[in-house]
């Protein structure tokens, strides 16, 4: 298994070596240790690779991920995942801003704490955080899933149109257009489903509320000016 | 962008290194901002002693016979020169009317900052230009706060450069910008401040100094600056034994937090954490928005 220390290694050869995988290649796991918060680790990954980071990253951690699985085994920066296609990140640790802004498909696992906005503008990721997200999350989020452990911030789902908030702690407050929803049998189901897959044990789909659009603010009418 | 760093010491043996890992810190937030570059160091204050930090651009004229010139003056000094700034000791009963003297004596001089424990040294240039001209990393100190500057608001002039500092021992440095520091300035102009830039940060730092004039400490001042200043704001400021943190309520620009039982630390990315002492065990977090963080040397035990 190759082992890149970024202390020695550019990050452009970490990055180039990910992107020249070619097909049927056996090298397909990487260490990446001594990040110490570099920004870009792992970006633009569009074969099945497995990346190991041993510590925190900095900005845009595995962005546009394309089916690689990527584990931070620490934080990470602002923007972490943004724009995923598929495959999977794992952050053990706390991620910053804007995690998984824009992703469009894929999971994105964050074990500690998710800072503002995130999932912003999501359009078909999933994301599943063990605690607290913070405000502004799923602001204008179009499809996908948010599942958050603990507590979110203020105005949860702003602006939102069809991506599927589940909360199992307090929220703060919510968005414009965001209303709690019935939480029916198959949002119990892909619930369960989540949960498993971002390895959650002993926590019920019950225990969930599922927060979405109101669908009131879809299309500009005079007479909701003042919600906008 | 800009990038901020500071360090609050709780151990007072790592004093005589505060200015090697302040220098570090800077240094790694040099492609956050590579415009200018400050830093804001409070060292040991000598008791009836005061310092004053001055800056000139053609200081080897300005800084020539300094001492003499302030003795005839009537205020007796220790000039120590640094490259394009000076700092003056003198009796703290001296702080009010060093002032006018330089003015008149001095008239191209600028005073970065005064008080009774911190120097300021700012300039334009690279981060590591900057803390070489100053030799930075051979300062000590019980806290410090650094800044490197990608021009938005102003000029890209020594001035321009953070820290500001507006008042005795006090210093700001600012990620953001603020909308409505034009008509805070007037404000504050009337209240009889006087600005030395047309820089936003300036003003953030001149309205914490009129609120602590009104009685508040740093931690109602900066409150207070929730409601009062309008836009985007990442503030770190130091006063004679305290540092503070403070976001606005959206809180885009970034921040992260350190603490450890031997220090605060804070740095625009983590980047700028990784050298300090302990950091891998460090308790790391993201300051909330519109909420107030405040340390105090004399409040910690």
């Amino acid at each position: 298994m190759p082992v890149i220390d970024l202390a020695i290694t550019p990050l452009r050869e970490l990055n180039s070596a990910l992107h020249g995988i070619q097909p049927g290649s056996n090298d397909l796991s990487f260490e990446v240790v001594n990040p110490r918060g570099s920004h870009s680790v792992a970006v633009g990954i569009d074969t099945p690779v497995t990346v190991e980071v041993k510590g925190s990253v900095g900005y845009y951690c595995a962005g546009m991920n394309d089916g690689g699985s990527v584990t931070v085994h620490g934080s990470a920066g602002p923007g972490v995942a943004e724009n995923m296609m598929s495959g999977t990140v794992v952050i053990e640790g706390d991620a910053s801003q804007y995690a998984g802004a824009t992703g469009r498909g894929g999971l994105l696992v964050i074990k500690g704490n998710a800072a503002s906005r995130c999932g912003i503008s999501m359009k078909g990721i999933d994301i599943v955080v063990h605690g607290n997200i913070g405000h502004m999350s799923a602001f204008m989020g179009q499809s996908g899933h948010l599942v958050v452990l603990g507590d979110a911030g203020d105005a949860l789902g702003d602006s939102l149109y069809e991506a599927k908030l589940f909360v199992r702690g307090s929220v703060k407050s919510l968005g414009a257009d965001c209303i709690e929803k019935e939480l029916r049998p198959e949002h119990l189901t892909k619930l369960v489903e989540l949960l498993e897959k971002a390895g959650v044990t002993g926590v019920r789909p019950e225990e969930f509320k599922r927060y979405g659009s109101a669908r009131n603010l879809y299309n500009f009418n005079i007479d909701n000016a003042e919600a906008y | 962008m800009c990038g901020i760093v500071g360090l609050f010491l709780k151990d007072r043996s790592l004093e005589r290194h505060l200015g090697q890992l302040l220098s570090e810190m800077l240094i790694t937030m040099t492609d956050r901002g590579p415009d200018s570059a400050g830093i804001a160091i409070y060292g040991s204050a000598a008791e009836g002693k005061a310092k004053v930090t001055i800056q000139s651009a053609k200081s080897e004229a300005d800084f020539a016979r300094l001492e003499d010139d302030l003795a005839k003056a009537g205020i007796p000094a220790n000039v120590s020169i640094k490259s394009t700034h000076a700092v003056i000791a003198i009796a703290a009963d001296k702080l009010t009317a060093i002032r006018p003297i330089l003015a008149t004596l001095r008239p191209d001089v600028r005073v970065m900052g005064s008080g009774d424990s911190v120097e300021i040294y700012k300039e334009t240039g690279l981060p590591k230009d900057v803390v070489a001209r100053f030799s930075v990393r051979s300062m000590g100190g019980s806290h410090g706060i650094g800044h490197t500057r990608m021009a938005t608001e102003s000029a890209v002039t020594t001035l321009g450069a953070h820290p500001f500092s507006t008042g005795s021992d006090q210093c700001l440095v600012h990620n953001g910008s603020l909308s409505n520091h034009n008509n805070l300035r007037r404000e504050l102009v009337r209240e009889g401040m006087t600005f030395e830039t047309q820089n936003d940060s300036e003003v953030a730092a001149a309205y914490l100094t009129s609120e602590m004039a009104k009685g508040k400490d740093l931690g109602q001042a900066l409150s207070g600056a929730l409601d009062d200043l309008d836009g985007f704001f990442t503030f770190v400021v130091g006063t004679k034994s305290g540092f503070g943190v403070v976001r606005d309520p959206i809180a885009c620009k970034p921040a992260v937090m350190a603490e450890t039982h031997q220090y605060v630390a804070f740095g625009s990315e983590y980047r700028a954490l990784v050298n300090l002492p302990g950091i891998e065990t460090a308790r790391v977090w993201e300051p909330e928005p519109a909420t107030v963080y405040f340390w105090d040397h004399q409040k910690v035990a």
